[in-house]
This record gives C-alpha cells, sequence and structure tokens, in this order.
C-alpha cells in the first residue's frame, strides 16, 4: 500500500458530555476512494470534522500526509466540502466569489493573482458552472449551490478531497455532473473521503467503503451490497469493473 | 452652505462621513456571520468606558474604545467557550456595562446622567478637536481591515468551517472582526450614538441586499447608503435643530424600505429572466425519467 494520506488512530470525541465517537481507527492511503457510511448520529460527519480540525478530538492521532494534524500546514493540499446547509446566507455573493474563497489557501496575504482567477474559472468548468459565474448563489438550485462547493474545494487543485454528505438533496442533473467531476479527479490522483448516508450514484468509484455504528467502526472493507430501496428494480447501479472501457450503462439515478 | 462656516460643523460632517463609511464596513460581516446585534452588545459595553473616562479625567472616547474592545474580545471567547450558557453570559456581559457605565459617570466628579446623554444618542456640537483625531485614527484602522482583508474576512464570516480548511487563522480573524466593530462603535459614538450604533451597521446592509448580487457591490451599496444618510442626517440635524442620531437612523430606516419597494419589482423580474433562460437553456434541470417514478413511491 502507498502511504497514508489520512490516518486516525483511536479518535474519541464529545459533543458536550456526550462521546461520539468512541475509538476510531481509519486510514486512507494515496489514490483510494473511501466512503465513510453510517445512519444519523453515527459519528461519521464528527469524524470529518475532526480531521479538519473543527471539532477537537479528546483522545487519539490524527495525521493529514504523516504530518500530525497540529502541525499540518499544507492546507492547500486539501479541499473540502462541507455539509451544505439550507439556509440562504444573508449577504449576496456571487459564484466567483464564494469559488475565490477556496483559492484563499494558495494566495498570499490574500491577494488573487491571474493565475488564481484562471485556476476559479478551471474549477467552475469542472462542475458545469462556467456560465453562472457572475449569478449570486442565492439564486441558484440546491444541486448547483453543491456544485459551487465543490469547485470551491477544487479551486485550489487539492491531493486530497474530503466531502460531507455531497449528494444530500441534489437534483439529478447534478448528481451526474458531481460524479463525473468525482470521477476525473480520481483518475488524475486525487485522493477521496466521502461522507454518505448511502453509496448511491457513486458507489462504482468507491473502493472501501467504512461504516460506523454509534461511534465505532463495524465495517471496513469492500462496499456493503445494496439492500432495501437500492436493491430494487430501476436503481441498479454502474460496475465500471463489469464492462472496463465500455460506456458505462446510463441507468437508475444517473440517468 | 453657511454650515461649512462653522468649525464645530466642519468636525461634525467629517465625523459624519467617517462613520457613513466604517459602520457599514464592519457591519457587512456581522450581518453575514449573522451577528447583527453585536454593535448594540459592545455599545452597551462601551458605556462603561465613557463612565471611566469621566471618572478618571480621560478621554472618554480612547477610554470606551479601550473598554469595548475588551468587551469584543470578551464576547468572541464567551462565543468559543460558553456554548450552552453563552447568551447569559452575553447578558449579564452587556447589562453590567450599562450599569458600569452610570455609576461611574455618576461617582465623578460634577458627572450626572446627563453627560452620558450626548454618547448615548449622539451630539454634532460637543464632537471637539481631539475627538475628530481620534474619530480619524480609528476609521483610518477599520477602512484598513474591513478593505484589506476583505477575502480573509469574507471566506470566514461565510464558511468558518470551511475557511479553516484553507489555512486561514480563524480564531484570530473573528478577534480582529469584534476588535474592527467594538472601534467602529467608539467612532460611530460621537455621532449617532451609543444606543444606534447597530442600525448604522445593519440597516445599511439590508437596505444593500436588496439590490446587491456580488458581495463586492452589497459593499459599496452599503456604504453609499451609510455616507448618504450620516450626511443628510447631520445637515437637517443642523438646519432643523433636531437630534443628529434619531434623524440618521430614521433615514437609514426610510432608505431601507424605498430600496426594498424598488427591489421587489427588480427581484421579480429577474426571476423571471431567469426561469425563461433556464427553461431554454437546461431542460435536464427539471426531467425525470419514467423509470425512476416507481422506486419514488417507496418509503426508506
Amino acid at each position: 500500500m502507498s502511504e497514508p494520506v489520512i490516518r486516525l488512530r483511536g479518535i474519541r470525541a464529545d459533543l458536550g458530555s456526550r462521546p461520539v465517537l468512541r475509538g476510531i481507527d481509519l486510514t486512507v492511503h494515496r489514490g483510494e476512494v473511501v466512503a465513510l457510511l453510517g445512519a444519523n448520529g453515527s459519528g461519521k460527519s464528527t469524524a470529518v470534522r475532526s480531521i479538519i480540525g473543527q471539532v477537537p478530538p479528546s483522545a487519539g492521532e490524527i495525521e493529514l500526509f504523516g504530518t500530525p494534524r497540529r502541525d499540518f500546514r499544507d492546507w492547500r493540499r486539501i479541499g473540502y466540502v462541507p455539509q451544505r446547509t439550507t439556509a440562504a446566507g444573508g449577504v449576496p455573493a456571487t459564484v466567483t466569489e464564494v469559488v475565490s474563497s477556496g483559492r484563499l489557501s494558495r494566495a498570499r496575504f490574500g491577494l488573487l493573482r491571474k493565475a488564481d482567477h484562471e485556476a476559479v474559472r478551471r474549477a467552475l468548468e469542472l462542475v458545469g458552472m462556467a456560465d453562472r459565474a457572475k449569478d449570486s448563489v442565492n439564486a441558484l438550485s440546491g444541486g448547483q449551490h453543491q456544485r459551487v462547493l465543490i469547485a470551491r474545494a477544487l479551486a485550489s487543485e487539492p491531493e486530497l478531497l474530503i466531502m460531507d454528505e455531497p449528494m444530500a438533496g441534489v437534483d439529478l442533473a447534478s448528481q451526474e455532473v458531481l460524479a463525473r467531476t468525482l470521477k476525473q479527479q480520481v483518475a488524475s490522483g486525487v485522493t477521496v473521503l466521502l461522507v454518505l448516508h448511502e453509496l448511491g450514484p457513486l458507489e462504482p468509484l468507491i473502493d472501501r467503503a467504512v461504516v460506523l455504528r454509534d461511534g465505532c467502526v463495524l465495517h471496513d472493507g469492500p462496499p456493503p451490497k445494496a439492500v432495501g430501496q437500492h436493491a430494487l428494480p430501476g436503481h441498479d447501479h454502474v460496475h465500471p469493473h463489469d464492462a472496463a472501457g465500455a460506456e458505462p450503462i446510463r441507468t437508475g439515478l444517473l440517468s | 452652505m453657511d454650515l461649512l462656516n462653522y468649525a464645530f460643523m466642519q468636525r461634525a460632517l467629517l465625523a459624519a462621513v467617517l462613520v457613513g463609511i466604517t459602520a457599514p464596513a464592519v457591519g457587512i460581516y456581522l450581518v453575514q456571520r449573522r451577528q447583527a446585534l453585536m454593535g448594540d452588545g459592545i455599545g452597551h459595553v462601551a458605556m462603561t468606558g465613557v463612565g471611566l473616562g469621566f471618572l478618571l479625567s480621560a478621554s472618554p472616547v480612547w477610554m470606551a474604545t479601550a473598554v469595548s474592545v475588551l468587551g469584543a474580545v470578551l464576547m468572541e471567547l464567551i462565543r468559543w467557550y460558553g456554548r450552552t450558557r453563552g447568551d447569559i453570559a452575553l447578558a449579564m456581559l452587556f447589562y453590567g456595562g450599562m450599569a458600569g457605565g452610570v455609576m461611574f459617570i455618576n461617582l465623578a466628579p460634577g458627572g450626572s446622567n446627563a453627560n452620558l446623554t450626548s454618547y448615548l444618542f449622539g451630539s454634532l456640537s460637543t464632537v471637539s478637536p481631539s475627538d475628530v483625531l481620534a474619530i480619524c485614527l480609528l476609521a483610518a484602522f477599520v477602512v484598513l481591515v474591513t478593505l484589506g482583508l476583505r477575502r480573509q474576512l469574507f471566506a470566514v464570516s461565510q464558511d468558518e468551517e470551511f475557511a479553516r480548511v484553507t489555512g486561514l487563522p480563524v480564531r484570530a480573524l473573528n478577534l480582529l472582526t469584534a476588535v474592527t466593530a467594538a472601534v467602529t462603535v467608539t467612532v460611530a459614538m460621537r455621532v449617532v450614538g451609543l444606543l444606534l450604533v447597530s442600525a448604522l451597521m445593519v440597516v445599511p446592509v439590508a437596505a444593500a441586499q436588496q439590490l446587491g448580487r456580488s458581495f463586492a457591490a452589497t459593499f459599496a451599496i452599503a456604504v453609499a447608503i451609510g455616507v448618504t444618510v450620516t450626511l443628510g442626517g447631520t445637515i437637517t440635524s443642523y438646519y432643523q435643530d433636531v437630534p443628529p442620531g434619531a434623524t440618521i437612523v430614521l433615514l437609514t430606516i426610510a432608505a431601507f424600505i424605498a430600496l426594498t419597494a424598488l427591489a421587489t419589482p427588480l427581484a421579480r423580474r429577474r426571476a423571471r429572466a431567469l426561469a425563461a433562460a433556464r427553461a431554454n437553456g437546461h431542460p435536464l434541470e427539471c426531467a425525470i425519467p419514467a423509470n425512476r417514478e416507481a422506486t419514488d413511491e417507496v418509503g426508506v
């Protein structure tokens, strides 16, 4: 296995007095696409938020690119897509203004140069939102808003993408764009850690699934078989291993 | 313009312009962070500074600056650590600050609540040359921070969690925002008064939101509204002999109502144009494939 990009060792975290993570071990290697699954309240979002430093763990070690998180400063290598909040932002901001924030990790003193503006434009093109660059984000649909947040994460041209529920509340057209964008990123060697409620349309991309329950790792291995709604007809997923190189059959959520 | 012949009016107008620029410039970040009432809280705390200034025969403006900066830092710390009882701690800070102001000013030799009134509601004729110097220096600091660090402050105010992952010093920037807001309160104190400061931080931004599509445009419109109402209010109060702070705040609210009335048909037209563009350009947006329907019936 190649070098670990993310390594968690015995992470414990509490929200208030309630233990949310009770000793999580998780390693993500370079080039892997790992899905963090689990029911609501299983701790998957908290796990991700402890990785980025939003939730301080009460015990355990976190390493990013082999550096203890406390000493990690190379944030340009990480692109983060937080869980989208449905509340509309207070002050208007254009798509470009929001995506430009993602470039700050590469901009010295917050000054954006020509190359930075070009990177922002490229990121918008990747998610198919270049034509909406000057629109207010408040005028976008949920799916378009999510694409903007992903463009913001891609603006720093990261090596590691961390996404919290990127498919939640996203329309079909945007789901397709997101799946395609993620596929391109994975193909160019980007490592991905995804929090997902269900595998859904991203299933073919996922190398490994880590399932959490009550703040503990329940399963760490190949993605679990689809059950329940996923196993129903009309909900079949595209598996690239089935027909390597062939145009994927567009069915189910991706159609 | 005979009012320019009076030195006190020149000082008042200069102070008014600086307030008109700085209050919305800080306010836009507070509104974005949903801390619209932070300015009000700082205004309460600043009263202790004014009282201390009288008691110690120091400049009330500088004392108010020192105390409100301290208060703002404390508010920010309460926000970090006092998650559950934070609002009660803030209430104690606000009303303690107000009570402290009244207490100190009455302890000061010859001091009474009457001295406080001009600080609470603003007063033009009492803006001294040393006040103007203080206001200019403080306003320069506010403009430097709000414009110079606009990308960083925008990122932190918009999405704190994401800002942390871009490596921005989120806590330092939050503290800086709080300190800048505190400084702005004391800049505006002489003109609009401590109890009305918050209106000038919030209402021009709310009015600009009706028109602006981008953050940059909203910022510019808010400052333009701020300068217009502070100048307009100051000039009106000179000719009509009405209190400047109240005049400025009422003008700001009038501007908000006027712009809202103006913007509603504008927004409707914009939404219609957008819907038309969408219907032409992006048919996928609302297309539901036939084979989805059956599965949609299934409850989870």
